[in-house]
């Protein structure tokens, strides 16, 4: 049992370090919920890609370094330690990459992998729709068959940043009369401009355009964008579903940064005799702490060559609760200041807010762990 | 980076489990609680044989140590058993026994403390001694310095009945005028906070053994969301609180260690309030065993550092990146 990195991770930090420190803009981008801040954190990709610091997990050939998993938790560290921008290409790197690393073919990598890569071809993530949200099996939009491919008609939504973004993934109904609502579902990717396709915007708590809904009408999708087995889309996409709640769509070191600058606030501004807010700081501290361990044990785990189970519930659950107290508390430290819109802590803390609603509700994320990792019988649902 | 326990260390576990099932451990600390300490010195001294104290005494004193890591590995597993006694104590005493600058009561305390004959209680400041008519050596930090108390004050009731509460005796010889509190009171924190997580381990499993088993409206309990949503919140809490405890074991800095024991006591405190109402009312009954371990997770939350005591801990450094 050991938390020291090999003199050649010790490097890749180093290298990572300088770079960031050399690149990283100096006034913060505006918000990537905006049109202006969705271009810049665009070009921002493009910069990281071109000295192949986008994508450090992913083979070389697709514009990454080939970092395992350690390496690539060290990368994230020096990242948000550097206050470099959020990543506006998440949902298709963090979710769309792993499922066609996966399930994909050669061609599709080869595809669309490299312009993932540089920001060119930003992705949404289209799974809900107005009927189906945590019952996602009940989904009712249709995938019908084509001469050379598919035909998409109905509406998804609360598809992050879809609109701005310029591609989809998501599941359809290619088999409407199968037994059981998990079969008969297809896993397509398509274009948000493609002619049938309608996205309109949705303000999110703070009025942003952070997501869209999509409605479509017979828009036509070729065989060579299905991914997997036409009517074996739900095995692909709960193969996602565990990379979206495990260790990539949240890292410690987005964490432990912010924790830093938590501290930091405290440190600047609060009452000495406030030990209830001293307190709340200790935590995010503490909890940022315990989930760079947590995360450092399950890499270990992977290098022995685990794959990841229901225990990313734990994970999912932890880091969305524990985004809400850290923003809370730097908004308590602020006082009144805290009330302004256009800062840092107010951006996280309205993002926050939405993290035990999103991939997968924590309510959700309870039954799996108690059914799936202490046994507990099933109830209904 | 391999942050996980290896083979030797989890058969280490093991074992020590096995044999902690075996000596029936409810009753031990039934008889503990009473007074009667034949029972826990019997398993005193087959738990010091499995190396549990040795591991904080340096191999100079006879000792395995120091060896922070399996420590915490055993001491979750005392904690899984509730075995009883001044554990903590003992090893808190043979940290600071083990650096102080006159190497003389090291060599005369430390060997019977690594092989069991010994036991010993601390007492920082005047405060409370735990089991300080049962430990054999009994160690008292006064305002001059640390002396060997000559005995123990009238025994108080703690809420955890296998915990007696006792003052020491002023006086004594004196061991040292300049002892290193902090480092005593780190490894009093580590053993504290795995303690601690074993409590909340034990509570976890026993209550979602129960129910399983207990049926009301026609279906086991654990079918409810309310019982398993609790449950699972209990799972987090630990699960998250073990990295902190190997983490801190690792790197023994007073604000990891102070880290782990306030998290690993405040998830074994919330799965014991969890534990007891999912029990319903046999859980509040001292006959039933789950107050053994009930009863512990409220006396540690505050033993060795209570949590605001280890959250200013956590601050208290300078500017730093873990
Ligand atoms: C900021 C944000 C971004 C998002 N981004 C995307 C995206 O990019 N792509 C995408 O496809 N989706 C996205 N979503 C949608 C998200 O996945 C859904 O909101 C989520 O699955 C929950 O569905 P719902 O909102 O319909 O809530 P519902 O499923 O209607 O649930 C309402 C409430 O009932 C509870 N509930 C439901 N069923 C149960 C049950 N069995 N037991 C206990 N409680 C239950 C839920 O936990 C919740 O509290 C996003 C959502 C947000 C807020």
């Amino acid at each position: 049992m050991d938390l020291t990195l090999s003199p050649a991770d010790e490097a890749f930090r180093a290298e990572a370090r300088t770079w960031l420190a050399a690149h990283v803009p100096q006034t913060p981008l505006r918000s990537l919920e905006t049109e202006e801040g969705f271009a810049a954190h665009r070009v921002w990709e493009a910069e990281l890609a071109a000295d192949r610091w986008s994508v450090v997990s992913w083979p070389e050939v697709y514009g990454g370094r080939g970092a395992g998993i350690v390496r690539w938790l060290v990368f994230e560290e020096e990242y948000y330690a550097a206050g470099a921008p959020g990543r506006v290409g998440q949902n298709g790197i963090n979710l769309l990459a792993p499922t066609l690393f996966d399930h994909g073919t050669e061609e599709q990598r080869a595809r669309i992998l490299p312009s993932m890569a540089t920001g060119e071809v930003v992705w949404a993530q289209a799974w809900s729709e107005p009927e189906a949200g945590s019952d996602l099996a009940s989904l009712t939009s249709r995938a019908v068959r084509t001469n050379g491919g598919w035909l998409l008609s109905g509406q998804k939504t609360w598809s992050s940043r879809a609109a701005f973004a310029d591609r989809a993934f998501g599941l359809f109904r290619s088999e409407p009369d199968t037994p059981r609502p998990h079969q008969g579902l297809t896993y397509l990717m398509f274009d948000l401009r493609a002619p049938g396709v309608t996205v309109r915007p949705i303000g999110r708590l703070d009025g942003r355009p952070a997501f869209a809904e999509v409605f479509l009408d017979e828009v036509f999708v070729p065989d060579e964008d299905v991914i997997g087995e036409p009517g074996g889309g739900w095995r692909v996409a709960m193969s996602t579903a565990g990379n979206e709640r495990g260790l990539t769509l949240r890292s410690p070191g987005r964490f432990l940064a912010a924790s830093d600058r938590l501290v930091a606030l405290w440190r600047g501004r609060a009452d000495p005799s406030d030990t209830a807010l001293r307190d709340r700081v200790a935590d995010a501290v503490i909890g940022a702490r315990a989930y760079q361990l947590f995360t450092y044990a399950h890499a270990s785990r992977f290098l022995d060559g685990a794959t990841m189970g229901p225990e990313s519930s734990l994970n999912k659950v932890f880091w969305s609760e524990y985004d809400i107290a850290l923003h809370e508390t730097a908004l308590d430290l602020l006082g009144p200041d805290g009330e302004s819109a256009d800062t840092d802590w107010s951006e996280g803390y309205v993002f926050s807010l939405a993290g035990p609603i999103y991939a997968g509700t924590n309510e959700i994320q309870r039954d799996i762990i108690a059914e799936r990792l202490l046994g507990l019988p099933k109830g209904r649902r | 980076m391999r942050f996980l326990l290896d083979a030797e260390q989890r058969a280490f576990a093991d074992s020590l489990d096995a044999m902690l099932t075996a000596a029936d451990t409810p009753s031990v600390v039934r008889d503990w609680s009473r007074g009667d300490h034949g029972g826990g010195r019997a398993l005193w001294s087959r738990i010091a044989k499995a190396g549990v104290f040795a591991l904080a005494v340096p191999e100079a004193y006879e000792g395995m140590g120091p060896r922070p890591v399996e420590l915490a590995v055993g001491f979750i597993e005392l904690g899984r058993h509730a075995v009883p006694g001044p554990l903590v104590e003992t090893v808190a005493a043979a940290a600071l026994l083990a650096e102080l600058a006159d190497p003389l009561p090291a060599g005369r305390l430390l060997p019977s403390l690594a092989s069991g004959e010994a036991s010993a209680t601390l007492a920082l400041d005047g405060a409370y001694a735990l089991d300080g008519d049962a430990a054999t050596t009994r160690l008292a930090l006064a305002a001059d310095g640390l002396r060997l108390a000559p005995g123990h004050g009238p025994v108080r009731a703690s809420l955890d009945p296998a915990r007696h509460l006792t003052p020491l005796s002023p006086g004594g010889e004196l061991l040292s005028t300049a002892p290193p509190v902090a480092h005593a009171l780190g490894w009093a924190r580590l053993a504290t906070a795995a303690q601690a997580l074993g409590v909340g381990l034990a509570l976890l499993d026993r209550t979602v053994a129960y129910v399983k088993q207990r049926t009301q409206f026609g279906v086991p309990v654990g079918s409810f969301q309310a019982v398993k949503h609790r449950l699972a919140d209990a799972k987090i809490a630990l699960e998250f609180a073990r990295p902190l405890l190997f983490g801190a074991a690792l790197t023994m800095a007073p604000a990891d260690v102070a880290a782990a024991k306030v998290t690993a006591c405040e998830a074994a405190y919330v799965t014991a309030r969890t534990a007891l109402q999912l029990h319903g009312a046999i859980g509040y009954t001292a006959e039933y065993d789950l107050s053994l371990w009930l009863a512990k997770a409220r006396a540690l939350r505050t033993a060795w550092g209570t949590p605001a005591e280890c959250r200013a801990e956590v601050l208290s450094g300078g500017d730093r990146r873990w």
